[in-house]
């Protein structure tokens, strides 16, 4: 019997050893992934290395280097030089992407097999997508990836983008500012009020106003309250999409945050968008310097950079602050998005007063593969090589790759205490809050994703930006965007973008 | 040889014509028949449906256009004023005479998109330079936030980068001008102004008119400086027309839509550069 044990022993030992030997064998030829080494899987580097695509190439249209841009070419060379396959990476500015891709699939045409894209253009792109077959959707890689971020990749239940990202507005603070006794009493003693994370807007408003325009951190530079995106047509109608919806998703209200699914009536001027576009005005006496033109590029610098004291976006700015060598490492803290103390009950036509919170997962990048692609299978491969969780884990540790936690295994705090040096309590907090909203809320805010989509976000921005610049009133603006909208879905047809909508509904309403 | 073989010379340049400028008009008037945009993909027939729509239904266009003339008038008359000044200055013999020619050519020749980035970078609010001077006299301007001051910075860059291309025709003109009006002027005693009222200006005038011309329909088609400066904003306080079309077109997918702003736009701007050519005639050449 002991003979035996100690044969088991020595035979699991020597396979664990054998993984830890492959484990170094590819982290020496790929130092991309020298933290974790291959991670067993079904498109680890083991995996990759024993297909062969030799004489046959693979065009990859992609973002602009380096956000996303940077990891699609690592990963094609990496892919390249495991399966013999030739990888083309053309790089796109991100206002393109949708028009490069658009013109050849409506054209009838395939220049690309893999395009890169957001992944709010999924109804618009759908038609001329193959969906992600069977066994990448059932592989064990998938099973790691949230409800959330499947919800978000599929259609109608149907997998048609291959995720690669993963993303969500949170709250970005310094920690070294909210937590530090000093300031708390000093914050008590001007204003009577506690100095702590902001739970709604109003309370973020009013702390960012309070620590606006001085030097705060005693670097000898001003710094401001907020940096948010408020850059007409870059992509601020997601910050105000996240600002509205604690005033505007409303638990007790299914059917509908954008429009009345079962009308098809536009909400966007109702009361309660009016409210967070007020607040937005508000906000721009608190931001820094020409903060009203700020893309998600000067929101990045800005909070990674130490000039404010919040920001609330994508991962990045995030990122940015904890990447080694960042003077405001360890320094920074992510919360859910703030709440509101009453928000728009449109069945009613009032208030409900009480706390709600309501988490914004918001479109990100997405790569699909083209239906009429002659190589799907090499294609869905290189997709799934990308997103291998040793790939993964190491790009979610690069701030500019612009790839950011989609899975479950995501959210352990001690990859990022271990792989990347993070506070603990810092590390334990941010995943926290993103587990909290991809898994755990009821109440979350999908992006839209409707026929036309650009038609309807580029009016938003149109309209809010108008308000913002002072041009119109919140009201004002709002009643524009609905009056836009209105034309918008009769053009396109009101039953065509209800048929559309409700599948973004149900995922809202948790009936997905 | 027949009328045939004379055919068969013209038929190749016929066809490039044909080609390269008569296909591509005739393809966007077809277009703008149709309702072409993100989920209906191809050449349908509407009628005027999306002419009608831009006459009766889209005050933004008009603002844009009425924007975009402010800003192209605005831009060709400093550009013309400017450029015609550095012209006077290196026509003379003066020191360093060819390397104030080549000085004043370097940003035409730089490309317009980087130097329009290096710009924005310059005027950005709380990280440019120029900002960091205009702080130690305790203002910061709000350069690209500021409706009124976004629409100045865009005419700076336009004007920092165009007015080399009219200080080169102006300067090719003065330096191809005869010389006997510049002698009898000067035996008559002249002063260096009467000179450059009664005899300088009179004679460039044809030059400064194509080179205005030039320089409007080339101003009419800002675009890119507006995409990387502003976007547009604040607001719409410096969205022009290509902008829009650029925006309807290539951001929203309104295919069939843009292409009748497209033809709309280029009609009117056939028009209205043929009147201003003829007026400037009128005012610069007939009344000299």
């Amino acid at each position: 019997m002991r003979v035996l044990i100690y044969t088991f022993t020595i035979c699991i030992s020597l396979i664990f050893l054998s993984n830890l030997v492959l484990a170094d064998k590819w982290s020496d030829q790929f130092p991309h992934i020298k933290n974790t080494g291959d991670i067993p899987g079904e498109c680890s580097y083991e995996s990759m290395s024993k297909k062969d695509y030799s004489g046959r190439t693979l065009s990859i249209n992609t973002h602009a280097v380096p956000v996303m841009g940077e990891p699609t070419a690592l990963h094609a060379e990496q892919f390249s030089k495991l399966t013999g396959a030739k990888v083309n990476v053309v790089h796109t500015p991100a206002g393109d992407l949708y028009a490069k891709a658009m013109v050849p699939f409506q054209a009838g045409q395939a220049p690309y097999d893999i395009v890169f894209g957001f992944s709010n253009f999924i109804r618009d792109w759908m038609q001329y997508l193959e969906p992600v077959p069977e066994k990448y959707v059932n592989m064990r890689q998938m099973q790691d990836v949230t409800q959330s971020h499947i919800g978000v990749a599929s259609w109608d239940g149907q997998m048609i983008q291959f995720p690669i990202d993963g993303d969500r507005h949170y709250l970005k603070y310094r920690k070294d500012v909210i937590d530090n006794p000093k300031y708390q009493k000093k914050y008590k003693a001007d204003t009577g009020k506690t100095l702590k994370v902001p739970t709604t807007w109003k309370e973020y408003g009013e702390i960012a106003s309070y620590f606006n325009g001085w030097d705060w951190d005693n670097d000898g530079e001003l710094e401001y309250g907020s940096a948010e995106v408020m850059k007409k047509d870059d992509l601020m109608f997601a910050a105000f999409f996240s600002r509205s919806a604690a005033y505007s998703k409303n638990p007790r209200t299914p059917g509908g945050f954008y429009f009345d699914l079962e009308t098809m009536e536009p909400l966007i001027n109702n009361p309660g968008f009016v409210e967070a576009l007020d607040d937005w005005i508000a906000a721009t006496k608190y931001v820094p310097p020409g903060g009203i033109n700020f893309g998600l590029g000067d929101e990045i610098n800005s909070f990674g950079g130490g000039q404010t004291l919040f920001s609330f976006s994508w991962d990045d700015a995030f990122v940015k602050a904890m990447e080694d060598g960042s003077p405001i490492k360890n320094k920074v803290g992510a919360a859910p998005l703030p709440g509101a103390e009453k928000v728009w009950n449109r069945e009613d036509n009032s208030w409900d007063h009480g706390y709600n919170q309501a988490p914004y997962i918001v479109w990100g990048w997405a790569s699909a593969v083209a239906k009429k692609s002659k190589n799907h299978d090499m294609a869905f491969d290189y997709l799934c090589f990308f997103a291998n969780d040793a790939n993964h884990q190491a790009d979610i540790a690069i701030g500019r790759f612009g790839v950011n936690p989609f899975k479950k295994s995501d959210f352990d705090p001690q990859i990022y205490i271990e792989r990347q040096g993070w506070d603990r309590l810092i590390a334990k907090s941010y995943a926290a809050t993103l587990m909290s909203m991809e898994e755990y809320s009821t109440n979350r805010v999908f992006p839209l994703r409707v026929p036309g989509v650009f038609q309807f976000t580029s009016a938003v921005a149109t309209g809010t930006s108008k308000a913002l610049a002072g041009q119109l009133s919140s009201q004002e603006a709002l009643d524009e965007v609905a009056d836009e909208w209105k034309k918008i879905i009769k053009r396109v047809g009101a039953d065509t973008i209800r048929e559309a909508y409700a599948v973004g509904v149900a995922l809202e309403d948790n009936k997905n | 040889m027949n009328f045939r073989h004379k055919f068969v010379f013209l038929l190749p340049g016929l066809l490039i014509l044909i080609g390269i400028l008569i296909f591509p008009i005739v393809f966007t008037v077809r277009l703008s028949l149709s309702s072409w945009d993100s989920f209906f993909p191809g050449l349908d027939f509407i009628g005027l449906d999306n002419y009608i729509r831009l006459f009766t239904d889209d005050k933004r266009f008009w603002e844009s256009f009425f924007r975009l003339s402010f800003l192209s008038v605005t831009t060709v008359l400093l550009q013309y004023i400017i450029g015609f000044s550095l012209a006077l200055i290196v026509w003379k013999d003066i020191i360093f005479q060819r390397f104030f020619r080549v000085l004043f050519l370097i940003p035409m020749m730089t490309t317009p998109v980087i130097m329009t980035v290096i710009w924005r970078t310059f005027f950005h609010e709380s990280l440019g330079p120029v900002n960091d001077f205009f702080s130690l006299f305790g203002v910061t301007p709000l350069w690209l936030s500021d409706e009124t001051l976004a629409k100045v910075t865009v005419i700076i860059v336009e004007v920092w980068q165009w007015t080399p291309f009219m200080f080169l025709l102006l300067l090719a003109g003065l330096l191809s001008l005869p010389k006997e009006p510049f002698l009898a002027a000067a035996i008559d005693g002249a002063s260096p102004i009467r000179k450059f009222i009664y005899v300088t200006f009179p004679l460039m005038a044809p030059i400064s008119i194509g080179a205005i011309i030039i320089r409007l329909i080339e101003a009419s088609k800002i675009m890119d400086t507006v995409y990387v400066l502003t976007s547009g904003g604040p607001g719409t306080a410096t969205e022009t027309s290509s902008f829009y079309i650029f925006i309807k077109g290539l951001r929203e997918f309104q295919m069939g839509y843009s292409a009748a702003l497209s033809f709309t736009y280029l009609i009117i701007m056939i028009i209205s550069l043929t009147i201003i050519a003829k007026l400037l005639v009128k005012l610069l050449i007939n009344n000299n």
